[in-house]
């Protein structure tokens, strides 16, 4: 934003405390030791990167500019990456949604709990998150052979014939993927709305009692969404990131490549070409699609949640 | 105004209160598998470990499997477990802290000030979250390299100080929980901005830091580190368990061992937060 434009913005916000010089010089201050390395270690890889994309970069030697052409082979020559951006879509469109209103319904209902009991709620919800790659504990349920859990439990009740291979055959792959990955959703966003839970002033939810809020669900809806709403924002991004960038459930479970590639996802396909076939031009090209996209999804879920409790 | 009770909220039906409990015993004991799971198996014998049909709970219980992993642990190699164990517990620290207060002092003026650029700035770092961290290794170990940085901690703990995510949390929650009056009139009074920071806004904040904390703990804590650490004397205490537990399925005992002991530190810390956002007591410190 230009500074002309900026400043016909302050004259219509007037949300200024200060307007003289020394202010800024503060705010610079206090923002300078974060930008410097936020710049150097965040900033300068993610261009470097984007200009990669235009690149043929082997690592080995330096890269060679060839224009749009990885973009063009991405989009009309690779197949997989068709499977990959439907495979990625499909886990966005259901984790995403699914994965945000339940880390938030959750964080609300252990709110609802008296004190004592509520950090040790925290604790076991979030467990999955916590304990590292638990994946691991899904393949020896889904696991192929009858020493599954699933199949164990499966066959001993007669619910299966057979044992099935639930994570090298293709049918079962993406639903396995999918609970999965529900199952572990309740991470970053999760926390920050519990944290978020607490700060909402009591004085707020008395003056809500001596104005008429019959129920929780009240409450709910005029107190606390609206307090909400800053941390709802944050767990909006969160969501996206990690929906859009899933990778490591599917690796762990269905191998890396799956069957058929039929768990490919975007990121997984970039891993593959990246640190497996060392062709780091592509792999950014991917990068930089995969990035836009997110970006776009994000403005489209600003947008939505600017408009709640108004 | 009404005194609220410090038992029951008014406006609240016991049979929801029923019902809550009940959505949460259910799903609790589906999220608290891995918890159970991780802690039975540390202690199974090798036999019950493989076991068929699998077993949840631990018959017999060991110890054999965390002595192993103590032995094992001292007959790797030249360098002692204590320094692996040092090494992790430096970065996580050193990190967590720096973080803490950087991310904190950028977001603070971020939420509350308007100044050319500020808008823009925010903007990028959300951003940045949105790139897929798996390109970005070789441009980073290139600026590692020039900085002269690969193979120091400093390579470690740095980049950490400014996480985008870190920043983002900081910047919404001060958004909503510090009122400006309340900056206001500590300038009134005569504060300088630092020590507005540190006496009005940090404790304002508490549960917005404590998280953070857990977040960067957990992220530290679990750095394997190899991308710029080569010597074995800087490695970190996940890569030497690491090492451990690829021995196979004779190691399979002490691999179990050694996800239970990684756990411990960021387990003990997430308690401590927790019961100390939770103990927060939120008010807007404003009387009107």
């Amino acid at each position: 934003m230009s500074y002309a434009n900026w400043r016909r913005r302050k004259q219509l916000q007037r949300k200024f405390m200060w307007r003289d010089v020394r202010t800024y010089r503060t705010c610079y201050l206090f923002l300078a030791p974060y930008a410097i390395i936020f710049t150097l270690f965040y900033v300068v890889p993610v261009l470097v990167s984007m200009w990669y994309g235009f690149t043929y970069y082997n690592v080995l030697q330096p890269a060679r500019f060839i224009g749009m052409r990885n973009y063009i082979n991405l989009i009309l020559v690779d197949d997989i990456f068709l499977t990959a951006v439907k495979n990625t879509f499909l886990i966005a469109a259901i984790t995403g949604p699914i994965g945000y209103i339940a880390a938030f319904l959750f964080a609300w209902l252990i709110h609802e709990l008296p004190k004592r009991i509520r950090a040790i709620a925290v604790l076991i919800f979030y467990a999955p998150t916590i304990s590292g790659q638990v994946y691991l504990i899904w393949t020896f349920i889904f696991s192929g052979d009858s020493y599954g859990y699933a199949n164990a439990i499966g066959v001993n009740l007669g619910l299966l014939e057979k044992p099935r291979m639930w994570l090298t055959d293709p049918t079962y792959m993406m639903t396995i993927v999918i609970i999965v990955i529900l199952w572990a959703s309740l991470g970053t966003g999760f926390l920050s709305f519990i944290a978020g839970l607490n700060t909402i002033p009591d004085d707020q939810y008395e003056a809500g009692y001596v104005d008429g809020v019959k129920n929780r669900w009240q409450e709910l809806w005029y107190i606390t969404l609206p307090n909400m709403k800053s941390m709802l924002m944050f767990g909006a991004v969160m969501s996206i990131t990690t929906a859009f960038n899933t990778a490591d459930v599917t690796m762990a479970l269905c191998g890396f490549p799956s069957t058929d590639y039929a768990a490919r996802t975007v990121v997984t396909h970039l891993i593959d070409y990246g640190q497996q076939r060392f062709e780091m031009g592509y792999a950014s090209a991917i990068a930089t699609v995969l990035f836009l996209v997110m970006y776009l999804c994000n403005k489209f879920i600003q947008k939505a949640l600017s408009r709640l409790g108004t | 105004m009404k005194k609220i009770k410090a038992g029951r909220q008014p406006n609240r039906s016991l049979a929801g209160d029923i019902g809550v409990g009940i959505v949460l015993v259910l799903f609790g004991c589906f999220f608290a598998f891995p918890l159970v799971y991780v802690i039975n198996s540390a202690f199974k014998p090798l036999d019950e470990l493989f076991v068929f049909p699998p077993r949840l709970f631990v018959r017999n219980p060991t110890t054999k499997n965390i002595s192993d992993m103590f032995l094992l642990m001292n007959k790797q190699g030249v360098i002692t477990f204590t320094r692996y164990a040092f090494n992790s517990l430096l970065i996580t620290v050193v990190g967590t802290a720096g973080h803490i207060l950087i991310a904190s002092m950028a977001a603070y003026v971020l939420a509350k000030y308007r100044f050319p650029g500020s808008l823009t700035f925010f903007k990028m770092v959300t951003v940045a979250l949105m790139f897929t961290g798996y390109v970005l290794a070789i441009p980073n170990y290139l600026i590692m390299a020039r900085l002269g940085w690969v193979n120091t901690y400093l390579a470690l703990i740095i980049p950490a100080f400014a996480s985008p995510m870190g920043l983002f949390l900081m910047k919404q929650f001060m958004e909503s929980s510090i009122p400006d009056v309340l900056v206001e009139a500590a300038k009134i009074d005569g504060a300088r901005e630092g020590r507005i920071f540190f006496t009005i806004v940090m404790p304002l904040v508490k549960p917005a830091i404590l998280t953070l904390m857990i977040f960067s703990i957990q992220g530290l804590w679990n750095n394997v580190g190899t991308t710029y650490i080569y010597s074995e004397e800087l490695k970190t205490l996940p890569f030497a368990l690491r090492t451990l537990a690829a021995g196979g399925v004779a190691r399979t005992g002490v691999s179990s061992a050694s996800t239970l002991f990684m756990m411990i530190l960021p387990v003990v810390c997430f308690i401590l937060a927790q019961s100390n956002i939770v103990e927060t007591m939120a008010s807007s410190g404003i009387k009107e």
